[in-house]
């Protein structure tokens, strides 16, 4: 909602209950690292709705960990407001802590105890009785297939059951809100579809999702919504469809050539027929197209005129790499 | 700005149970996690609490006197029975110490290295202090079970002839037990968060051995004072800041009639330790799971 209505109470013409289905909203949320003095999150504004699968995509150091360390109450904000499941996190961080369930990056399942074991204790942290734990923990290792595994040690399974194991145990106290950290990064590709469709089942629940990546097929086939983060900010907040219909493109044109770039990208936009956007990103030269077809030939033809080598050449629709360079001018993956 | 409210209204947000109720059931599922592991690993606790005051009472009590290389001032059978009496309140006092800084400090290390185990623990709905607390109490348990197994052991093997002379005073026992365990736990609170996990070995080197040898387990501090520069008794001073020196001298009051420091110091220095340590430990403790 806009800034501008600052006033105390709610504007008329919104419902009755304006936040009814916000399970997160973060408002100028940030954080100041004092060593090194590093903004990590700068007045950073998010809203999350109720059964959502929500993504914060971006680089390495955009700030995604540390926005999901403020929503988990490990790392204090340095100022703004977080609400998750209607209880401010900085002032009632132990309550906060009943509403969410947290998949952190790394494996930090409990070494010293076994994989059922891990499940047990975590429902006990969570106020069950013996038996309610004892039942959620069966029953989420039939869930997640590791039944067979339940009495191994933690470090004994794979990197895969090790991450499902984290989902199982982030469920287990039935949060209002799970959080995953890079949930797929180090999986084996098999590991991650299963992941996805771990979290599309809960997703079909009506389980609140927010997860960060930096893989964009991820974000772009598991989240109903995006937040496209670097630097700190987010940059651009849409379903991936909305994000990429953004850029105004029907195809993107991938150019290598040798010769001056720039040039080559000024010809292309002048020539080019349906040329929204022409631009030289690292080595390459995207050319936005809308609303014409048979590109490639004209370009080829366009190209060799003015005396450039093409050395390879394709076309695709808008993906959401597109987005980011679109917004940064720098390519997503590094 | 919109005015955000901070308290649940939507009917799909999950009902909370209550802070302190929430914050009880979590603490104690907290012990009970850390006493389970410690009865997983039992045998290897027992062996550990075992097997430096069993190498002590060995060494100083059945090894030395056969071999005619006596200990004690008095010489002879005389002057080993006083050093036994000695040494028996140093090995249950360096044995609590031990369990306290081991059963803290050292799986504190693991927990907050590079996979941050503990931050499961963390997010348990109770306050982060809590969480150090909880440490600290399951310290303590174990100390106290490390005096249980200890004490026989320092009572009973010695050589022929050399006989600790033990006069229990239990209340005095009673209340040292419980203090000295958790003052110790809290030290490895304070240590196993201010120490950077990969420098967790040389805890052993420069604190937890200056410790032993300047802590009264081999001497009263009483018989400090002839060590003197200039008419000065530096050590008896110097030890002062050892806190182990505390404890062996409270479990000399507890279980002999030798000399020892005067309780109104041993009790409230004791308890000023508890809160010290407690204090920065939990402070450390923070600094280490939030960011």
């Amino acid at each position: 909602m806009p800034d501008t209505t600052s006033t105390k109470k709610p504007a008329p013409n919104v419902s009755e209950h304006p936040m009814m289905d916000e399970v997160i909203r973060c408002e100028k949320l940030t954080k100041l690292y004092p060593a090194g003095n590093i903004l990590a999150v700068d007045q950073l504004n998010m809203t999350v709705h109720h059964g959502e699968i929500f993504g914060l995509l971006g680089p390495n150091g955009a700030g995604k960990t540390t926005t999901v360390g403020m929503l988990t109450t490990l790392v204090v904000p340095t100022s703004g407001k977080a609400i998750v499941g209607g209880i401010d996190v900085v002032a009632h961080p132990s309550l906060v802590k009943q509403v969410i369930g947290v998949v952190s990056q790394t494996n930090n399942l409990d070494r010293s105890l076994t994989v059922w074991e891990n499940l047990y204790y975590h429902g006990l942290f969570f106020g069950m009785k013996s038996r309610e734990a004892r039942a959620a923990a069966d029953k989420l290792l039939v869930e997640f297939r590791l039944t067979e595994r339940a009495k191994a040690e933690v470090m004994a399974i794979s990197g895969g059951m090790a991450k499902r194991l984290q989902v199982a145990r982030a469920l287990l106290h039935s949060p209002s809100v799970l959080f995953l950290d890079e949930p797929t990064a180090g999986l084996d590709p098999q590991s991650r579809l299963a992941l996805w469709e771990i979290l599309r089942k809960l997703h079909a629940e009506g389980q609140t999702i927010l997860l960060t990546t930096h893989y964009m097929e991820e974000a772009d086939s598991i989240c109903d919504r995006l937040a496209i983060m670097d630097h700190g900010h987010i940059l651009a907040v849409n379903t991936p469809k909305g994000l990429k219909e953004s850029v105004g493109a029907d195809s993107i044109v991938t150019i290598s050539a040798a010769g001056n770039l720039d040039a080559l990208a000024a010809l292309l936009k002048e020539k080019i027929e349906g040329a929204t956007k022409s631009q030289r990103v690292d080595n390459v030269i995207q050319l936005h197209i809308k609303g014409a077809s048979g590109v490639l030939p004209k370009v080829v033809s366009i190209a060799e005129q003015a005396g450039f080598n093409i050395t390879d050449l394709s076309v695709a629709e808008p993906t959401l790499e597109t987005v980011f360079i679109n917004l940064t001018g720098k390519e997503l993956r590094d | 700005m919109n005015m955000i409210t901070d308290t649940q209204t939507a009917e799909h947000f999950k009902k909370l149970r209550p802070a302190m109720a929430a914050s009880r059931a979590a603490f104690g599922a907290l012990l009970l996690r850390d006493l389970t592991v410690l009865r997983k690993g039992l045998g290897i606790f027992i062996a550990r609490t075992l097997v430096q005051p069993f190498l002590l009472v060995f060494v100083f009590l059945y090894v030395f006197p056969q071999i005619g290389q006596g200990i004690g001032g008095g010489g002879g059978a005389n002057g080993e029975s006083s050093f036994a009496t000695v040494l028996v309140a140093g090995v249950v006092a360096l044995s609590i110490m031990f369990q306290g800084i081991q059963a803290v400090a050292l799986p504190l290390a693991n927990e907050f290295g590079y996979t941050k185990e503990i931050e499961d623990r963390v997010l348990a709905p109770l306050p982060v202090s809590m969480v150090a607390i909880g440490k600290v109490a399951a310290g303590a348990i174990q100390g106290l079970i490390a005096a249980l197994i200890v004490f026989p052991i320092a009572a009973v093997i010695h050589a022929k002839g050399v006989h600790p002379n033990l006069t229990v005073n239990w209340v005095i026992l009673l209340t040292l037990i419980p203090l000295t365990c958790v003052m110790t736990s809290a030290l490895g609170l304070f240590l196993g968060t201010r120490i950077a996990p990969r420098n967790i070995g040389l805890m052993f080197g420069f604190i937890v051995l200056p410790i032993t040898f300047l802590g009264g387990t081999y001497y009263p501090w009483t018989a400090l004072a002839a060590v003197k520069i200039g008419g000065f008794s530096w050590l008896q001073a110097l030890v002062c800041i050892n806190p182990l020196i505390y404890v062996t001298e409270g479990f000399r009051a507890a279980l002999t009639t030798a000399p020892h420091m005067q309780l109104y110091v041993i009790y409230p220095v004791l308890v000023g330790l508890c809160a010290l340590f407690l204090w920065v430990g939990i402070k450390g403790f923070y600094n280490r799971v939030l960011s």
